[in-house]
């Protein structure tokens, strides 16, 4: 029975600061409730609150699209770019230590407030365009690969990830933790036969890496759509909609439906996953 | 020898692939600090030299200016205490309870005790945004199940107070704690199982087998879960600005920061201060409330490196 013991704490504050109010959100978002001297009387009005978040509300759905294509396209972005720099941050070269701590310092900054502040930031808007526009001169590379005949769709992909490559590289600080984690436990005898063998590095990488921190992929695929959602414009609708309006019915509603979309992708992750990942034991 | 070296293919390969990864990790390197170097070089510029073209990173004159409004205006002593006091705090609780509940669940495994996990990572996966309004009415009229009003009277309301963050601390149910009992969970899964048995031998309890023989080689692990919680705490907006909005800590400091700005700073004009100037100051303010973080880390950060290699959060 020592274990109840251990996990009690946890229990405890599991059912106080989520199960029941897991619960009576959900219940507050099929009601109207209304403040008054007395606390707050709650009315039930069935799927009224889902109605209008769906149907009347005009910036729920744009929200709710937006921050899922977002998330869509970052993820697979920042999932391979943490592998890649993982990988690379593995290899033994000078100043690997300086290189490890700087990509680890955007697990510290990282943070609502500051990217929301910076985004407002005029400085930094002037800054940015005193360099011309797009920075990295992805204008001639874009050209460049649709003269090659790389189909457009991916080339207007890629530029936009070389556009956005602070926010993917300030999204991806524990991914890469994770991925050098589990590159450190693969045993360095497979990568010796490997090279006995001839196997060439790049060989090494999709024979032995890949298929070693593929569970990891999942972990981080989760991570990073979890993350993702944690705080962005479809959160900050749900609070206003709470705090600013006090239509707590419609924001839990709201909070729901959100729910309901994450766990729905989370899903859908999870099976193309499960069947590709490889698994040791 | 060295000119079959020089002729070889694979000398120049692995010649080739050291410059790419060098310009590689130099460029992104680069963009991860850019921002930084851009706020400091802000941050000690005087306010002429805003407008002068000649200056781009190296201020004309000067001026620690920004600093003293930004100081004035954020509180920022008082706020760095809260702030330090709060994140510390919750820190210390979040470890220790998250560690008790992580062992629980990776070696003294009870009845249901699977089904609880998986509660744990529903804590992970449920935004919480979903809870945030129950929480928060929760807060307001605190009562645990009618405790206190039979102590008191009535319902305390723990909005603007520590208490939110203490409570939920000690029940392992803070800020992303879910992510934390899952990392003590996987760490202790790794530790081989005779280490314990030895100890149950030698005649020590669970919780002495717990406190002298886990506990000191979870050690890595507790470092990254202490130096996640208290940097996540520092920079959480999330819950401070909903259950804290009077306090002064450094988050709703910072997210009040551009109303308090143009509230206070008048520019010595009768009217509107410059936004620019604004601006500026603005972004004092943001690299002063990362600057404890960013001291720390330089301190910690070889170990916390190492740590997490060493943690184990692979399954």
């Amino acid at each position: 029975m020592w274990g109840v013991i251990y996990v009690l704490p946890w229990l405890i504050g599991f059912i106080l600061f989520f199960f029941v109010p897991l619960l009576a959100s959900l219940r507050y978002s099929m009601s109207t409730i209304q403040a008054n001297a007395e606390g707050i009387a709650i009315q039930f009005t069935g799927l009224a609150n889902y109605i209008q978040a769906l149907t009347v509300n005009t910036s729920f759905n744009r929200a709710l699209i937006e921050s899922i294509t977002d998330v869509l396209v970052n993820v697979p972005l920042i999932v391979i770019f943490s592998l890649f720099l993982a990988v690379i941050l593995n290899q033994k070269f000078r100043g690997r230590a300086v290189a490890r701590s700087i990509f680890f310092l955007p697990v510290i900054l990282a943070s609502g407030v500051i990217m929301s502040l910076e985004s407002t930031s005029l400085i930094e808007a002037v800054n940015q365009s005193s360099t011309g526009g797009s920075a990295f001169g992805t204008l001639e590379l874009e050209s460049l690969m649709l003269n090659a005949g790389v189909s457009e769709w991916v080339v207007t992909y890629l530029s936009g990830a070389v556009d956005r490559i602070y926010q993917i590289v300030s999204q991806s600080g524990v991914q890469i933790l994770i991925f050098l984690a589990g590159i450190q436990t693969i045993s360095p005898q497979l990568y010796e036969a490997s090279k006995m063998e001839g196997a060439t590095g790049y060989e090494a990488f999709w024979k032995i890496t890949f298929p070693m921190v593929s569970p990891l992929i999942f972990v981080n695929a989760i991570y990073t759509i979890i993350d993702s959602f944690a705080n962005n414009a479809m959160t900050k609708l749900i609070r206003d909609t709470g705090f600013v309006k006090f239509d707590f019915g419609l924001s839990s509603a709201m909070a729901w439906v959100y729910f309901a979309a994450i766990a729905v992708i989370l899903v859908i992750v999870s099976v193309i996953f499960s069947k590709r990942v490889f698994y040791q034991d | 020898m060295t000119t079959s070296r020089l002729l070889s293919l694979e000398h120049w390969k692995s010649w080739l692939w050291s410059v790419i990864r060098f310009v590689l990790i130099t460029g992104l390197s680069f963009v991860i600090l850019f921002p930084i170097f851009q706020k400091i070089s802000t941050s000690i510029k005087a306010k002429g030299d805003l407008y002068s073209a000649v200056v781009v990173w190296i201020p004309q004159n000067f001026s620690l200016d920004n600093f003293k409004q930004a100081i004035q205006v954020m509180d920022y002593w008082a706020t760095l205490f809260n702030t330090f006091a709060l994140s510390s705090v919750t820190t210390i609780l979040t470890t220790a309870s998250c560690a008790l509940a992580g062992y629980g669940f990776a070696r003294l495994k009870f009845k249901g005790s699977n089904w609880l996990f998986a509660g744990v990572i529903l804590t992970i996966l449920v935004p919480p945004t979903t809870i945030l309004i129950p929480v928060y009415l929760n807060l307001k009229s605190f009562d645990l199940m009618g405790l206190m009003t039979l102590l008191s009277g009535k319902p305390v309301n723990l909005l603007n107070t520590y208490w939110p963050f203490i409570l939920t601390a000690i029940t392992a149910n803070s800020l992303k704690a879910g992510l934390y009992i899952f990392i003590f969970r996987q760490f202790f899964r790794g530790i081989p199982k005779e280490v314990e048995e030895a100890a149950y031998v030698d005649g020590a309890g669970i919780g002495r087998t717990f406190s002298r023989i886990m506990l000191p080689n979870a050690i890595p692990s507790m470092v990254t879960v202490m130096l996640f919680s208290f940097v996540w705490q520092w920079n959480d907006s999330f819950y401070t600005t909903t259950y804290l909005t009077s306090s002064k800590v450094m988050s709703t400091q910072l997210s009040s920061l551009p109303y308090n700005l143009a509230q206070q700073v008048t520019d010595g004009a009768a009217s509107q201060a410059d936004p620019f100037y604004l601006s500026m100051i603005q972004d004092t303010g943001i690299l002063l409330a990362i600057l404890p973080l960013i001291i720390i880390y330089l301190f910690v950060q070889r170990y916390f490196v190492e740590s997490v290699e060493r943690t184990g959060i692979v399954g």
